[in-house]
């Protein structure tokens, strides 16, 4: 660790592992609820458990996105960060907000949370992944603030690179369109209009620039391959990102309400979207075939370039297999929308996170990599993860195409319930792939205790 | 790359291609509003449609179901109920859930007034009325 400050970034580490855990565990809930409809009920309702699931999978993903940035931009920056207090105080306030938050899901009806909450003073919760009560919401934005101004506060007073410039611009964008949350008009085709502002733009936006900039930050670390390439790759990158990602919104408006024309915008722009992430796939191959050193963290390589092969198959090839508008007819709202979802979150964001723990938790921790056996393990939890989200994807695929023909293009269409008993196989299967991933992520947290003769500082 | 295409020019075309396609998103973000009236079905938006979609919020109906193909995909789309099922079929629907059926998906029971009922249905009244291009495929949603 070059900076001491750089050290808030452990407990950020620490409770998103944490979250990460218990989103697995709340997606095992519901895959089982899939085939065994009464499982847990009416203790935890299955719109219970999934808000769970996407709420803390976004949550420990900004928490790792915040521990990366505070690790990375003192280095970056070559100074202290501005306030590691703020960054500490921000952590709790945080954390605090999301276990209540959590806990407000699982222990009242949501219809009473609302009420309890101030829901009736502005009307935003209740759709899909800001389900989040007016108090959090608010909380989220002073969060991202508070992250957002320490940042550029250690930004200004420090060295400039690229890095940290595109990394602070991926945060102004999470913070600013995060503010479409807070708008949600009684007209439902304006509503989901814009909350695709927060989603899409997120997601298929701004995350992007975070998750370039992290992906360039380790690969400068492990490889030692000059800046100057790295960080021309990740303008590039980003350049196509946002190119084919902004128009490419375009592909969630066809069917909404919205008029025809999007068809063609967005089938076309989001047709381009795989580019960036396969250039992103070139270029971490690239630069670890080119590197300069051998890191003694072998792991962190891995994830590394796993993040970039991994976001190119889920959100660049599942993203396409849909995109297009007269295929997107038949699979809008389908299990095909589910396989991509995973397949692009595991790939892109819970890799990118994983990769920076798994670069930087060694050096906080006071050593360049961690033992040989510890990281032996840490990689086979890669491979289960990867490999079980893979045919999560692949089984939810199957049961999207099955669905899609039953349902909706055989000459008999069946009811929606009719075609869920028919493609039970597939859940069960799923299910089986989620115990699989889960032990891969009892795996990578036991990987944190092996004992043994680490790697010193060079 | 190339070493004639340098890191400033790669940030030049970086900030010139954001900038260019968010405003151009922008310019059809801003048509789109303006075309709008005429596809969303917002004449009919009434106070009962305003508080029955309030009511499908604050009962996080999208945890299981998908409105227009976007949610949960663990319940029936009801985007197109109204036209599926019809008024009163849903509230029977509703009014009777859980249904109990051992191993079955279940419903929780929301415990809504008649008054909420009628306004909910109001909602999904004027959802299915919404010009989606003609989607979903068929009536199965």
């Amino acid at each position: 660790m070059k900076y001491t400050s750089q050290a808030v970034a452990k407990p950020y580490f620490i409770a998103a592992i944490a979250l990460f855990l218990g989103q697995i565990l709340f997606g095992l809930i519901m895959g089982l609820q899939y085939v065994v409809g009464d499982f847990l009920f009416p203790a935890i309702p299955f719109n219970v458990a999934r808000m769970v699931h996407t709420n803390l999978l976004i949550v420990w993903l900004l928490f790792g996105f915040m521990g990366a940035s505070y690790y990375l931009i003192p280095e970056e920056s070559e100074t202290e960060l501005f306030s590691p207090k703020l960054a500490i105080l921000t952590f709790w306030i945080f954390l605090v907000a999301g276990a209540a938050t959590i806990l407000g899901y699982l222990l009242v009806p949501y219809a009473a949370l609302a009420k309890m909450t101030g829901n009736d003073l502005l009307n935003t919760m209740g759709r899909e992944f800001l389900e989040q009560p007016l108090p959090t919401k608010v909380g989220i934005v002073l969060v991202a603030l508070s992250w957002l101004f320490n940042i550029v506060m250690t930004v200004l007073k420090g060295r400039k690179t690229t890095i940290s410039l595109v990394l602070s611009l991926g945060m102004l964008g999470l913070a600013a369109f995060f503010l479409f949350s807070f708008y949600n008009p009684v007209n439902l085709v304006k509503d989901k209009f814009y909350w695709w502002w927060v989603v899409h733009l997120w997601v298929e936006g701004v995350w992007e620039l975070i998750l370039g900039a992290l992906l360039a930050f380790v690969l400068i670390k492990v490889t030692g391959v000059d800046r100057e390439v790295i960080e021309k790759w990740l303008y590039v990158i980003i350049t196509m990102t946002l190119v084919t990602g902004i128009i490419g919104t375009g592909h969630h408006y066809y069917w909404i309400g919205t008029p025809a024309y999007w068809q063609w915008w967005g089938s076309i722009f989001s047709a381009l979207e795989p580019i960036p992430f396969f250039m992103m796939t070139v270029f971490a191959f690239n630069m670890v075939n080119k590197r300069r050193r051998e890191h003694p963290n072998k792991a962190a390589v891995l994830w590394a370039l796993g993040t970039s092969v991994m976001a190119f198959l889920g959100a660049g090839l599942w993203g396409f297999l849909h995109t297009l508008a007269p295929v997107n007819y038949y699979a809008h709202g389908t299990q095909l929308t589910a396989a991509h979802g995973h397949l692009a979150f595991y790939g892109a964001y819970a890799l990118v996170v994983l990769t920076i723990i798994s670069y930087a938790m060694p050096i906080l921790r006071g050593r360049a990599a961690n033992p040989e056996r510890a990281q032996i393990m840490e990689m086979w939890s890669f491979w289960l993860m990867t490999i079980s989200m893979f045919f999560i994807a692949l089984f939810l695929t199957g049961a999207g195409i099955v669905q899609i023909w039953l349902q909706r293009i055989s000459a008999a269409p069946l009811s929606f319930m009719a075609v869920q008993d028919q493609i039970s196989i597939f859940y069960w299967a799923r299910e089986g792939a989620g115990l699989v991933f889960l032990i891969g992520l009892v795996l990578y947290i036991c990987s944190f205790f092996v004992k043994g003769q680490s790697h010193a500082f060079e | 790359m190339s070493a004639t295409f340098t890191k400033s020019m790669a940030r030049n075309v970086f900030y010139g291609g954001g900038v260019f396609f968010f405003l151009l998103f922008l310019a059809l973000a801003f048509d789109t509003m303006k075309v709008l009236p005429t596809r969303d079905n917002s004449q009919n938006i009434t106070p009962a449609v305003a508080h029955g979609k309030k009511i499908w919020e604050t009962n996080n109906c999208i945890g299981c179901h998908t409105l227009l193909g976007e949610g949960a995909y663990f319940a029936p789309e009801l985007g197109n109920v109204y036209k599926r099922r019809g008024p009163d079929f849903i509230k029977a629907w509703i009014k009777g859930q859980p249904t109990g059926v051992p191993g079955r998906r279940q419903m929780p029971q929301f415990n809504l007034t008649d008054q909420e009922l009628d306004d909910l249905v109001e909602f999904l009244k004027y959802s299915s009325e919404i010009n989606t291009n003609n989607w979903p495929p068929n009536i199965e949603g």
